[in-house]
């Protein structure tokens, strides 16, 4: 029966460009690349209450590779998404082990300034080794396609959490989360657990920025290794609540609808009322939407 | 020799950006996502004068000093505090100080925008100064020596006065502290203001020497999270250590190897500090 | 009233033109206001330059559109409306505010974004609703392929081996002068344009036979670039080149004025045609070379910058402004001329014809390509003048820099 309505809700969002024209087309697109990012960055910060700011770094790999493989070294498209996520999973492998140690907001820096670093290196690189034209990602895809690609990136994230909520691992992670030294008492390798969950969101991070690079069509390092985007990733997660896999979906979504009507209704400040709306939510929806909406639910059920 | 005196003086500018955060971090316990924005607020405003009436920037810290404690009171009192109250962990009060800063350092943008949307540059002591037989800009020596005088006066009152020990005691623990009889909100709000006077008026400093412009904040917001971090919460020393340590390093790398490398080393130097000692330079390990 | 106001539409000028536009109400109101959309970088890191090289232009156009009363169309004249989102300089958001222009608000036409990413990104919207796209704010050498791609696509700020070429010679004029040595000291801003035109500029220097003295990128953001000028003081250059980017187009020039950077050609790009420049360093910066220039002498070009700053208070810059402006005189002129407001007649007659402008006459080649620009700029007495140029030919020779004073 569940399995039967997600499927239903999966083929709704799949047909939205068909019914859509392309201005609703370019909000779900955009709302598509935060939901794959967000419910995918969930799935590690969920349940180890570690807050990861890396997202940039790795969208910014996906996009990054995507550029000069198609503009310097001829590659394909396909090519290149398919091995920019991978060069990202390696590097979350590597600052996963790195960060094992580090605890709350000392981990919530480190991977802060790894976004910067990674843009550092490769714009330095680029630079003085490979050199460039200009990073030019011209594809015939239309908005549409690309939508589809992020919703099916979307879809295995949500396939991939629910497996893990049911698995040991997942099982695992919840531990951790809650008190470390008891997950390892009970004889669990909590490092491992870890590191695996971080190289999953490194892997589908890069993706999406893969993915997006047609949509963008020239790719500047700092557009695409955006401090910003990792932010915003980690706020509507946070938003819609990160203890569901659904959480960060409900958050996306209000997120994106309110941003366009602020926009649409303030285009002089847009910045500011955005700022304001912020303020609104953490005083007036504190436990996120999915902690709305449960209270909701309990008071309903009363 | 050159290398050491830059180094120095880039220090000097860090420190500028990472004091003001760490009282606002280690004692008031708000991971201020608009720090920056807060910064270049007070450069705005030292430009703003400066241009309009011809106000030295130094001068204007008379003015931004206090407006900017009043203003950072006023949000702590008004806009955090309730959030401090509400939480029930730290991990929930960062969560949500983030989210409530995040959208001040929006809120911010969009105010320094309307006033003036293009960069802020003006010429302030951009002259050549003669120290040690080296050329130093005397605008940088100038912030430098206001980094001093900020960092050494914090350090006093942190550890030579009633109430800076007050501010220390709630900075290790916020129930201990409450338990002998430290009004925990009101020294809170007070580290609150003085970090964010001290943030603006070296916003106004560095706007000597730094083009800014109203969206530019989340830089400088990024590089004082890693200065606090790699110093090592809720101490002031720290914050002006790794400071030193990140301008050394930079203008040594610039120098030596290659200007292209400068931030690489510098992350890198502070991953290497977080890898080695996991709560920063100074900090207290997290139990 | 002769613009309409409404509550989700930004309109440009509106206190600045009360007066105008209350006098002239009663011969506009019946006429519906043409719409033109743009989506502006107001915050994010582009702003800065969005907001002195477009949003005054913007702002000026309308006022001198709506002062004569409009735009003639279908026989009547009808004033134009600006409706203005900002998309925080961020492409996701470009993308979104361009639909929304084209689906929700209907405007009638677009005018360019600032930088070439945002160009590009947003021209497949454009393409696939025939608005024609005059682009002024993108620099690059894919022009052909783009415009084959998006053939509604204008370019007119010339490409970036045009820049790179611009100095190259100038410093070959002034070496064959006995001006400059061969000695050229080189750094660059290690980020997308900057990592392009150092790219081709290498060859291109040692091709001429220039030695590169020192070849140095930094990064985007560097807080002390002194570093870099002592450095490239140590190589003891002639000529100093500096793809730069806003900032440190600033940062680069204190530094050598605070070491004394003695050279004879001293080379900023982007940002150093602009008033802020020569207002930060005044007489420092005199013979000081950059990105852009224009020719101030001609009576057009001076009602322009007249104009400019009575209308919207601030200085025109001296390089993209004015293409900028002659952008929206392209697209102000071809509506007329075609007499209606159907976009694909707009984009046709555009490609055939060509346009009277504050930068002289505009035409486009079988690229859509405009190849006539200033490419080299140099301080002389407190303005910005051209010193090289492609097609336009009336660049002044350029000087050697005499310290700075």
């Amino acid at each position: 029966m569940q399995n039967l309505a997600l499927g239903g809700l999966l083929l709704a969002a799949a047909v939205v460009p068909l019914v859509s024209d392309g201005y609703w087309l370019s909000i779900a697109t955009t709302a598509m690349m935060y939901i794959a990012l967000s419910t995918s960055w969930a799935l590690f910060s969920g349940p180890t209450h570690l807050i990861a700011l890396s997202t940039g770094a790795f969208f910014g790999i996906g996009g990054y590779m995507v550029g000069t493989g198609m503009s310097d070294y001829e590659q394909s498209f396909w090519t290149m998404a398919l091995i920019a996520p991978l060069v990202a999973t390696a590097l979350a492998l590597l600052v996963g082990l790195a960060t094992l140690r580090l605890s709350g907001v000392y981990f919530v820096i480190f991977t802060l300034g790894l976004a910067e670093m990674v843009r550092n290196l490769v714009s330095w690189v680029q630079n003085n080794f490979l050199g460039s034209r200009g990073l030019y990602v011209l594809t015939d895809f239309t908005e549409a396609h690309i939508y589809w690609m992020l919703l099916a990136v979307a879809a295995v994230v949500f396939l991939a959490g629910s497996w893990l909520n049911r698995s040991r691992l997942g099982f695992a992670l919840r531990i951790i989360g809650n008190d470390e030294e008891v997950a390892r008492h009970v004889g669990i390798n909590t490092a491992w657990s870890k590191v695996i969950l971080f190289m999953t969101t490194g892997f589908f991070a890069a993706l999406v920025g893969a993915i997006v690079a047609p949509r963008y069509s020239y790719i500047e390092p700092n557009v695409v290794f955006s401090p910003e985007l990792s932010f915003m990733v980690v706020i509507m997660a946070l938003l819609g609540g990160v203890h569901r896999l659904w959480g960060p979906l409900v958050g996306v979504i209000p997120f994106t609808l309110a941003w366009e009507a602020i926009t649409v209704s303030f285009p002089n400040s847009t910045t500011l009322f955005l700022g304001l709306s912020f303020l609104l939510i953490v005083y007036l929806i504190p436990h996120g939407f999915t902690g709305l909406f449960e209270t909701m639910l309990g008071r309903m059920r009363k | 020799m050159d290398i050491l005196l830059s180094g120095l003086l880039l220090g000097g500018t860090y420190a500028l950006m990472a004091m003001g955060l760490n009282l606002q971090y280690g004692v008031a316990r708000i991971m201020n996502l608009a720090n920056g924005e807060m910064l270049v607020l007070g450069g705005l405003a030292a430009f703003w004068l400066f241009s309009a009436a011809a106000i030295s920037p130094l001068l204007t810290n008379v003015i931004v000093a206090p407006l900017a404690f009043v203003g950072n009171w006023l949000v702590y009192r008004f806009l955090l505090l309730p959030l401090v109250r509400r939480a029930k962990t730290q991990g929930q009060l960062e969560v949500d100080s983030i989210l409530a800063t995040f959208g001040m350092s929006f809120v911010l943008v969009g105010v320094m925008v309307s006033i003036h949307g293009e960069y802020f540059t003006y010429s302030f002591l951009a002259d050549p100064f003669t120290l040690l037989g080296k050329t130093v800009a005397l605008n940088r020596l100038v912030a430098f020596v206001g980094a001093c005088a900020i960092g050494g006066a914090l350090y006093y009152w942190l550890n030579r006065t009633y109430s800076g020990t007050a501010v220390r005691a709630v900075s290790v623990s916020t129930e201990a502290a409450g338990l002998v009889g430290i009004n925990v909100d009101r020294v809170s709000a007070l580290a609150f203001a003085i970090g964010g006077a001290v943030t603006a008026v070296g916003g106004s400093l560095i706007s000597t020497f730094i083009t800014l412009d109203a969206s530019i904040g989340v830089i400088f917001t990024m590089k004082a999270l890693i200065i606090l971090i790699m110093g090592g919460v809720g101490d002031i020393r720290g914050a002006i250590i790794a400071a030193l340590i990140l301008g050394l390093v930079e203008t040594a790398v610039a120098t030596v190897i290659d200007p292209g490398l400068t931030l690489v080393a510098a992350y890198a130097i502070f991953l290497c500090v977080l890898l080695f000692r996991p709560q920063g330079l100074f900090g207290r390990k997290t139990t | 009233m002769t613009y309409t106001l409404k509550r989700r539409a930004m309109v440009f000028g509106a206190g600045a033109a009360l007066g105008i536009s209350t006098l002239m109400a009663s011969t506009a109101l019946a006429a519906e206001p043409i719409k033109f959309g743009v989506v502006a970088h107001l915050t994010g890191p582009l702003a800065g330059g969005e907001a002195v090289t477009h949003t005054p232009n913007i702002e000026f156009w309308a006022n001198q559109v709506n002062a004569r009363g409009g735009l003639k169309v279908d026989g009547e004249m009808r004033p134009v409306e600006i409706i203005t989102y900002d998309d925080k300089t961020n492409p996701a958001e470009h993308i979104k505010a361009v639909q929304r222009l084209a689906t929700q608000d209907e405007v009638d036409f677009m005018l360019s974004p600032y930088g070439t990413g945002f160009n590009i990104a947003a021209a497949p919207i454009y393409a696939k609703y025939n608005y024609p796209l005059v682009a002024v704010s993108a620099i690059t050498d894919q022009i052909p392929t783009l415009t084959k791609r998006f053939p509604n696509m204008f370019f007119t700020l010339g490409t970036t081996s045009g820049f790179v070429e611009g100095v190259r010679d100038t410093l070959v004029t002034m070496r064959d002068a006995g001006t400059i040595g061969n000695r050229v000291a080189m750094v660059n801003v290690a980020d997308a344009f900057g990592i392009e035109l150092a790219d081709k500029a290498r060859p291109m220097l040692a091709e001429a036979g220039f030695e590169i003295v020192y070849d140095k990128s930094y990064p985007l953001g560097t807080p002390d670039l002194s570093p870099v000028i002592k450095g490239a003081k140590n190589a003891e250059p002639d000529t100093f080149v500096a793809w730069s980017y806003p900032p440190d187009t600033f940062g680069l020039t204190e530094q050598a004025i605070i070491e004394d950077l003695n050279v004879k050609v001293f080379y900023t790009a982007v940002a150093t045609a602009f008033p802020a420049y020569a207002g930060k360093f005044g007489s420092k910066i005199e013979g000081n070379i950059g990105a852009g220039g224009v020719n101030p002498d001609t009576p057009i070009m001076q009602e322009y910058r007249t104009n400019h700053k009575a209308v919207t208070g601030k200085e025109a810059d001296y390089w993209a402004s004015a293409t900028y402006y002659s952008s929206l005189q392209v697209l102000e002129q071809a509506i007329e001329g075609v007499g209606t407001i159907d976009r694909a007649a707009t984009v046709e007659f555009i490609k055939t014809n060509s346009f009277d402008t504050v930068i002289g006459t505009i035409s486009f080649n079988e690229n859509n390509n405009s190849e006539r620009y200033w490419s080299v700029g140099q301080w002389r007495d407190g303005v910005f003048r051209a010193v090289a140029d492609t097609g336009m030919g009336d660049s002044v020779s350029a000087v050697a820099k005499d310290g700075w004073n």
